[in-house]
């Protein structure tokens, strides 16, 4: 990896991105859409509301980061720009960090925007700081572009790439301990979402709901993710090849 | 041949009997790039069955061939990008591919491959800054291939032939001992053509490598040197008048058609 490469791609990314106003727009407009939405929904239930909107500020990032990332990681393939950037300095790391380091940027924009609208507008309360609720939904959102990364390996078309969006977002939601709590699933099923992710970042921003400063759980919970981000992120340079038949 | 009048490196320099000895014994000294007993398969398909060459350092050497005879496989397998099933294939003596060779070897891919969302000015700023090159380096890449005055423009916006010449300013602009080049040209008008060829000179000229793929047989005249390849098969490997000569031929298309069934009969 070297520092000038990773500066420039990340920079091209962003680039790329900037030129999008569409997904610039949906990508920032749409999570508060979705929020007002079940606001409306849990009218005057304001404690389900809480609950579920701080849940649903580290889904969206997650979900969405995930297909976007799939979907531009496979254009590079199918464009020959991925072939003919082997062919260049440029070394795996650099193009995955890119990556993650770019689209983070754009949830980092994205969460603070959903964040701000969700507690002004909307009146989300949460015992703990918001910082720390726009922490968890970048992490989460940089989950989203790692696992996004590794996704697109196993793709070989954009058809296929979002077919894998159900397979790997949809048991984390489902088992995170958003419709059901973990520890009332059954032992296989809590067992199983034990080794998923999501379950982490949605038990930190729990965490933040529930306490006014930040907790031990919270903390490690975070660290739980980068980990597995690492991990993804390192699963995804051992797929990438170089060479291609 | 190389004598100690004629070489510009040996004037220069004291210590000439030293490259005298290596030029006279051959070593790869004027080798760019050594292709041995290359075998490729594409799925379960042979693609090139033990292909052997030499491409000579500075000069302009065409890789001619019907579509599917395997340039591109052959380009692909220099380049590192290629899986190969057997063989050696060496770039200024490290193998095709190596970490090292990546800031001297430039690649252009027949479909032009460059960012169709960024605009003609970010592509090749960010090519040229993966080789620490920055943004005169550009401006004059981007000039080199006619496309100044569309350095704001959108790559999706362009034209095929816009397309293909930004593709060859990203891989101009890093300014490689070696270029790669698969097709340059198709769906070019002559004038630029022309122009193109020119250019490929001076860069040979001034010590560069080209290795250019084509189909049109009146290229291959602009070549120093010639690589025939058919089904996976080199048939012919010489200076373009050698050719003709072998063949009796007084055009390249003749003499290529002549080479086939000359090695079909072998066959």
């Amino acid at each position: 990896m070297s520092a000038h490469i990773l500066v420039a791609t990340t920079g091209r990314i962003l680039r790329q991105l900037r030129h999008d106003r569409r997904t610039i727009a949906l990508l920032i407009l749409m999570p508060t859409l979705l929020l007002t939405l079940l606001y409306f929904m849990y009218d005057g239930q304001e404690q389900a509301f809480n609950r579920i909107a701080l849940i649903m500020l580290g889904v969206f990032p997650f979900i969405m980061m995930l297909l976007i990332t799939s979907i531009a990681m496979l254009r590079e393939r199918t464009s020959g720009t991925l072939e003919r950037m082997f062919t260049t300095p440029v070394g795996k790391l650099d193009l995955l960090f890119a990556y993650g380091i770019a689209f983070g940027v754009a949830a980092t924009v994205q969460a603070a925007v959903t964040a701000l609208l969700a507690y002004w507008l909307l009146g989300l309360e949460t015992a703990g700081s918001a910082g720390l609720v726009v922490l968890i939904a970048v992490a989460n959102a940089v989950l989203g572009v790692a696992l996004g990364l590794l996704c697109s390996a196993f793709a070989r078309t954009e058809f296929q790439a979002v077919q894998f969006m159900p397979v790997v977002a949809a048991p984390q939601l489902f088992l995170c301990g958003l419709f059901v709590a973990r520890p009332d699933m059954a032992g296989w099923l809590e067992g199983i979402s034990n080794v998923m992710p999501l379950s982490y970042s949605v038990e930190a921003l729990m965490e933040v709901g529930a306490h006014p400063s930040a907790t031990g759980t919270m903390w490690r919970d975070l660290i739980i993710v980068l980990c597995v981000v690492v991990a993804a992120l390192a699963l995804g340079a051992a797929t990438l090849r170089r060479r291609t038949p | 041949m190389i004598t100690a009048a004629s070489c510009a490196r040996c004037l220069a320099r004291p210590n000439l009997i030293i490259h005298l000895a290596l030029n006279f014994e051959g070593i790869a000294m004027d080798t760019a790039i050594e292709v041995d007993d290359l075998v490729v398969e594409r799925g379960k398909h042979p693609v090139l069955h033990g292909i052997s060459t030499r491409i000579q350092r500075g000069v302009i050497t065409g890789l001619l061939g019907p579509s599917g005879s395997g340039k591109t496989t052959l380009m692909r397998a220099i380049v590192g990008s290629q899986v190969v099933k057997a063989g050696d294939v060496r770039v200024f003596g490290y193998p095709a591919g190596s970490a090292s060779l990546r800031h001297r070897v430039g690649y252009v891919t027949q479909s032009p491959s460059v960012y169709g969302d960024l605009t003609v000015g970010e592509n090749v700023r960010y090519f040229a800054s993966l080789y620490k090159y920055g943004a005169t380096e550009a401006a004059a890449a981007i000039a080199n291939v006619g496309l100044d005055g569309h350095e704001d423009q959108m790559v999706s916006t362009l034209s095929g032939g816009q397309r293909a010449r930004a593709s060859l300013a990203c891989a101009l602009v890093g300014q490689p001992d070696i270029l790669v080049l698969d097709e340059p040209t198709v769906g070019l008008d002559p004038v630029l053509r022309e122009e193109l060829w020119r250019q490929f000179r001076a860069l040979a000229e001034a010590g560069t490598t080209l290795l250019v793929s084509s189909h049109v047989m009146d290229e291959a005249n602009r070549c120093d040197r010639l690589i025939l390849i058919r089904e996976g098969s080199v048939i012919a490997d010489d200076a373009p008048g050698a050719i003709k000569t072998a063949a009796d031929a007084d055009d390249m298309d003749k003499a290529f058609l002549t080479l086939i069934s000359a090695q079909g009969e072998k066959g």
